[in-house]
């Protein structure tokens, strides 16, 4: 979406020269954009501006003649006369830095920040050689630790307001302050009330000066001895953009790049500081083969020729059938397919599948209209039937409260418990399970259920047929089963067929194993298993002959005794898996389990034999994001030990039982995908590292042509020293977004024919169960940012924040029992597995209900969820 | 556990509904919690953010700016001898040192049986009095070293109760709410108004449009 703007320019005169602006454009943005830097250090694009640091005085010609004006608060007006570079204003630019320098302690020898650091380069071009103050500077002590992550040093601080400004008006935790007057303000946290936002990393990023440094950074390293690569971070399906910066073959630190269709600049702190489980102490870097209770290592010569003779033996004796595959959410699109090529064109076995019963069947995702991050932020109006996002995918988050906040759309969410999207909706309705049809087939119309929300989404401007709604699908409620949200978004997609689905699963690549065939039923490319696309059957030399099963149906099958073979490709399901009791058990009595993954997990310590993978930032490939944009990750240093990416160990095994993958790079691989698939039609490297497809582009790619604009440099502040500012976001208005990432309108090669596959047909499970009697309780069972998981336990500084398993019920419904806080409670579910937890008394949380944080400890033999229930219940009781 | 009491809760409730939107009635609400309990604990500061629903981190930016606002401990009289130019010419800063020879205190402090608090301060506009101080705000002057032990002395036996209230008081009356008044009055009111306006306007406009 993208109009042809330049006739609405204004004209503006900077030093002589004449200059396009924007009207409304602040005169700083667009000096920048015509290539005169002002230098500043409270301004950045993403923030509403303050004009607190007077860094950027400019002349600005009025009335009277010439006066000094901050030019990050002046907008521009059509005749603007500015000057940049007189004495006047280096003089003012000088006395400023004076100032500011007055109280700072100038300990840059120390200071993380030296070498990157926006006050010590703006006073070596701007500033004043020396000060004339000769008092005592003010002293704090120095650093406080302000939450777990952040150590804040008063002394260091000159007062810009950018952290608090984030922290206030960005993230909505707004947890630090100004405190104090005058020459005594600094900036501080509330008396035991840590700066514990999911967002506090930024605040580092953005810092001016070494005021604010982060726990895992401090000391490691000097930013002259980083050295960098820009990438996608994968902890969740957002992708963000990242650069990861590495020091001795070690990653130190990711800084978010400024993405204008993705990120915005901004990571969460379980991304940001994520990167510390690369260099954990519990990688797997060699092939280990179970011996009795241990593991002796072995060479992959050997590992590989067993794993070969496994398969061969099953395939003769009894067929591929009994064989399965189970892959991670976190691999690229490179493994993916490898893999699902060995699995499926290879070995010839359907049993693939990369979603542990917490994800959307691939038949309704490729069913649905799906839409961008953008379409999201300006709907008009958002429906929200999905698991916290703020805990889930944190920076979108952060997308959909700016756009609330700015009134560009308005959320109403469906839920079974209360979550931080609450604060940004209209509406919050808690349906029933049987309440849930009649609520979608009357989304448009006027529904008799729920009023207020039929109302709002027709006064706000939806059409009947559900043209400007944009529905965030997930998984709400972990305990209500997957049929539940998939039969409410087919009837919705039903009614309202303009309706747009913006998939909000949690797994970070989970796009990617559904268009690349990591799915039962399907074939790279959504083609469906009973008829592959002419590409699939001039590349793959053979199909499965029927059906494979589901990762739940490969569990049933082994307590049969009829799995004999399985492969964990960065997959844990004996902790991720929904129901642990059933994948715990059935992991135990499969003959053979192959784990291929970088970390010692429930899963692959219990395996026969280990592999060990690559991680992120050690390989190269693409993923694809929840918004199916694919884009590029990078491989900053080398694996450790002998840790290879996991599309070389499929190729491996493949050529060991005597077949050719028939490709040797990720290049080569994407170049095969790109042609078997029209949904990839037109991906190569080569295209995504050009300018316009840096942040990735959304597939199927479209011929539609886009004006092409320059991306101007975004704030240079916090992403020092990054040498391709250059293809940074464009700092946008706040309401238009201008996709030019999706451009191919330089191609003189267009596809022949770009229709997307279409889909397996599906039936909806409509009528619902119906729901048990009243003794049990209702169970809620959600994932939190800081859920323990492989990622966070080897992270030391995120493990301290990892949330304990623990049960959450209202005070009523404690009342009831007879419990408090701190007491504990034995949990029985369906199956007649009992735990006990501690109780958490928190009154967001629905009178009757009981509410779990998914990623506890799978050593108990209680799981919430059980399979096959379309709604979990369980049995509360006191101990 | 309420730090208002369920009176000033109630006052606190008042408060609230004054204005558009919550956070406006954040420096109403901290004098309330100071005239309870003298200074604004944390707890008030706790209580002051939940009941407007912003973070206390932003209730303690505010009260920390402003000199009126107490976080710590403050006695029942807090003093205030004033040593500005007008002040400082009559003699305020020997009242100053006379004060704190007379409490037992430093600037700043307060006594040990938590009646006085004596402090500093700029200019508060009773130069015609001058030198001059205040007691919780309320004004005494022209003080000489004489006139200030009986002031300490009619605070001490609460002879001046009726003048002088306890620290935090701002005013001893609290007038009720006016009802609310809808947007839509005002904004139809505004409207019959532009409408007015115009009019006479266009009837100026139609009568002398030539003498321009």
């Amino acid at each position: 979406m993208s109009t042809d703007v330049s006739k609405d320019l204004i004209s503006i005169s900077i030093d002589g020269r004449e200059v396009k602006a924007r009207p409304g454009e602040l005169l700083i943005a667009a000096a920048e954009e015509a290539g005169i830097f002002i230098p500043r250090f409270c301004y950045h694009p993403r923030l509403p501006q303050v004009g607190m640091c007077r860094m950027c005085l400019v002349e600005v010609s009025g009335p009277r003649g010439f006066s000094l004006q901050p030019s990050c608060y002046v907008p521009v007006s059509d005749g603007m006369d500015v000057i940049t570079d007189s004495e006047k204003v280096k003089k003012a630019q000088d006395g400023v830095l004076e100032f500011l320098l007055i109280n700072h302690p100038l300990d840059c020898p120390v200071c993380d920040k030296g070498g990157e650091c926006p006050l010590q380069d703006q006073t070596l071009a701007y500033g004043p050689g020396e000060s004339r103050f000769a008092e005592e500077k003010r002293h704090f002590e120095k650093p406080i630790a302000i939450s777990e992550l952040v150590f804040l040093d008063r002394e260091r601080c000159i007062q810009c307001d950018r952290c608090t400004r984030f922290a206030d008006v960005v993230a909505g935790d707004a947890l630090i302050e100004f405190i104090g007057r005058g020459d005594n303000t600094q900036v501080n946290v509330f008396p035991e009330r840590p700066f514990s936002s999911y967002f506090s990393g930024n605040t580092v990023q953005i810092c001016p000066v070494g005021a604010l440094t982060a726990a895992p950074y401090r000391f490691k390293s000097r930013p002259w001895d980083l050295a960098q690569v820009e990438s996608s971070c994968i902890t969740c399906s957002m992708g963000c953009r990242i650069m990861v910066q590495s020091s001795q073959n070690q990653v130190i630190r990711y800084i978010g790049l400024d993405s204008d269709q993705v990120n915005h600049g901004w990571l969460c702190d379980k991304g940001r500081f994520g990167h510390e489980s690369l260099s954990s102490p519990d990688r797997v870097t060699a092939p280990l083969i179970r011996k009795g209770d241990s593991y002796v290592e072995t060479s992959w010569a050997n590992a590989i020729s067993i794993i070969s003779s496994k398969i061969s033996g099953i395939k003769e004796k009894i067929g591929s059938d009994r064989i399965g595959f189970i892959i991670g959410s976190k691999l690229t699109n490179e493994d993916i397919y490898a893999w699902v090529k060995l699995a499926k064109g290879v070995i010839g076995t359907d049993s693939v599948d990369s979603q542990l019963g917490d994800g959307i069947s691939a038949d309704v995702i490729s069913r649905l209209n799906r839409a961008t991050i953008n379409d999201a932020v300006t709907s008009k109006v958002v429906l929200s039937f999905t698991g916290d996002i703020k805990e889930e995918i944190p920076v979108l988050y952060l997308r959909l409260r700016e756009a609330v906040k700015n009134g560009n759309t308005k959320v109403i969410t469906i839920a079974t418990h209360s979550s931080s999207l609450d604060g940004i909706s209209e509406i919050q309705v808690f349906p029933s399970l049987d309440q849930l049809r009649p609520l979608a087939q009357q989304i448009t119309a006027d529904s008799s259920y729920f009023p207020e929300v039929s109302s709002l989404i027709k006064s706000s401007g939806v059409s009947a047929d559900g043209e400007g709604l944009v529905v965030l699908l997930g998984r709400e409620n972990l305990a209500w089963d997957q049929t539940v949200v998939e039969a409410f978004a087919l009837e919705l997609a039903r009614v309202a067929p303009k309706a747009k689905f913006l998939v909000t699963l949690h797994g970070s690549n989970f796009s990617g194993g559904v268009d690349l065939g990591a799915v039962p039923r399907f074939l790279p490319g959504r083609s469906s298993l009973s008829d592959p696309s002419a590409g699939l059957r001039q590349k793959w030399s053979r199909f499965p002959s029927h059906n494979g099963k589901s990762v739940k149906e490969m569990f049933k099958s082994a307590l049969k005794g009829e799995m004999d073979l399985l492969f964990l490709i960065g997959s844990d399901p004996r902790t991720d898996f929904v129901d642990t009791t059933l994948s715990n058990t059935a992991l135990d009595e499969i003959g053979f389990v192959v784990s291929v993954d970088t970390f010692m997990s429930e899963s692959s310590s219990r395996a026969d034999l280990v592999l060990p993978a690559a991680a992120f930032a050690e390989k190269y490939g693409t993923i694809t994001n929840l918004e199916e944009r694919i884009m590029t990750v990078n491989q900053k240093v080398t694996p450790p030990g002998l840790c290879r990416p996991d599309w070389e160990i499929a190729c491996e095994i493949a050529l060991e039982i005597g077949s050719d993958l028939g490709f040797s790079s990720p290049e080569e691989i994407l170049g095969e995908i790109s042609n078997i698939s029209s949904l990839h039609w037109g991906l190569s490297f080569d295209r995504l590292s050009r300018l316009s497809a840096l942040d990735g582009v959304v597939i199927p790619l479209t011929s539609t042509p886009l004006t092409l604009k320059k991306k101007p440099m975004f704030d240079q502040i916090s992403t020092p020293g990054i040498a391709s500012v250059w293809n940074q976001g464009l700092a946008s208005s706040k309401t238009s977004f201008i996709d030019s990432s999706a451009s191919i309108s330089d191609e003189s090669d267009s596809p022949t024919e770009s229709k997307v596959p279409t889909a397996i047909s599906v039936e909806p499970i409509w009528p619902l169960p119906p729901i048990p009697g009243t003794s049990e309780m209702p169970l809620v069972y959600c994932r939190r940012l800081y859920s323990q998981g492989q990622l966070l336990k080897n992270s030391p500084h995120l493990s301290r924040l990892a949330v304990e398993p623990r049960c959450r019920i209202s005070s009523e419904t404690a009342r009831a029992i007879g419990v408090a806080v701190g007491e504990s409670v034995r949990l029985t579910d369906k199956a007649g597995g009992a735990g006990v937890f501690e109780v958490e008394i928190d009154d967001g949380i629905r009178e009757g209900w009981v509410e779990m944080v998914k990623g506890m400890s799978s050593s108990q033999s209680f799981s919430p969820i059980r399979v096959d229930e379309t709604m979990n219940y369980v049995k509360l009781e006191r101990v | 556990m309420s730090f208002f009491t369920s009176e000033n809760l109630e006052r606190a409730q008042v408060l609230l509904g004054l204005y558009p939107e919550k956070r406006s009635a954040l420096m109403p609400l901290c004098h309330l919690a100071q005239a309870q309990q003298g200074y604004l604990t944390k707890e008030a500061m706790e209580e002051i953010a939940k009941l407007l629903e912003i973070e206390p981190a932003e209730v303690f930016g505010t009260v920390s700016f402003y000199d009126m606002f107490h976080t710590e401990e403050v006695g029942k009289y807090l003093v205030s001898v004033c040593t500005n130019v007008a002040c400082l010419l009559r003699g305020g800063l020997e009242l100053l040192e006379h004060a704190s020879d007379k409490l037992e205190v430093p600037v700043g402090g307060t006594t040990e049986d938590g009646l006085f608090t004596l402090e500093e301060v700029e200019c508060v506009a009773h130069c015609d009095k001058a030198p001059c101080a205040q007691v919780n705000y309320r004004f005494f002057g022209p003080l000489g070293n004489d006139s200030f032990d009986q002031l300490v002395e009619d605070l001490r036996n609460d002879q001046l109760t009726d003048s002088v209230p306890p620290h935090g008081t701002l005013s001893r009356v609290f007038r009720e709410a006016p009802s609310l008044v809808e947007n839509e009055v005002i904004i139809a009111e505004r409207v019959a108004m532009d409408q007015a306006r115009q009019e006479r306007q266009a009837a100026k406009d139609s009568n002398g449009g030539d003498s321009k």
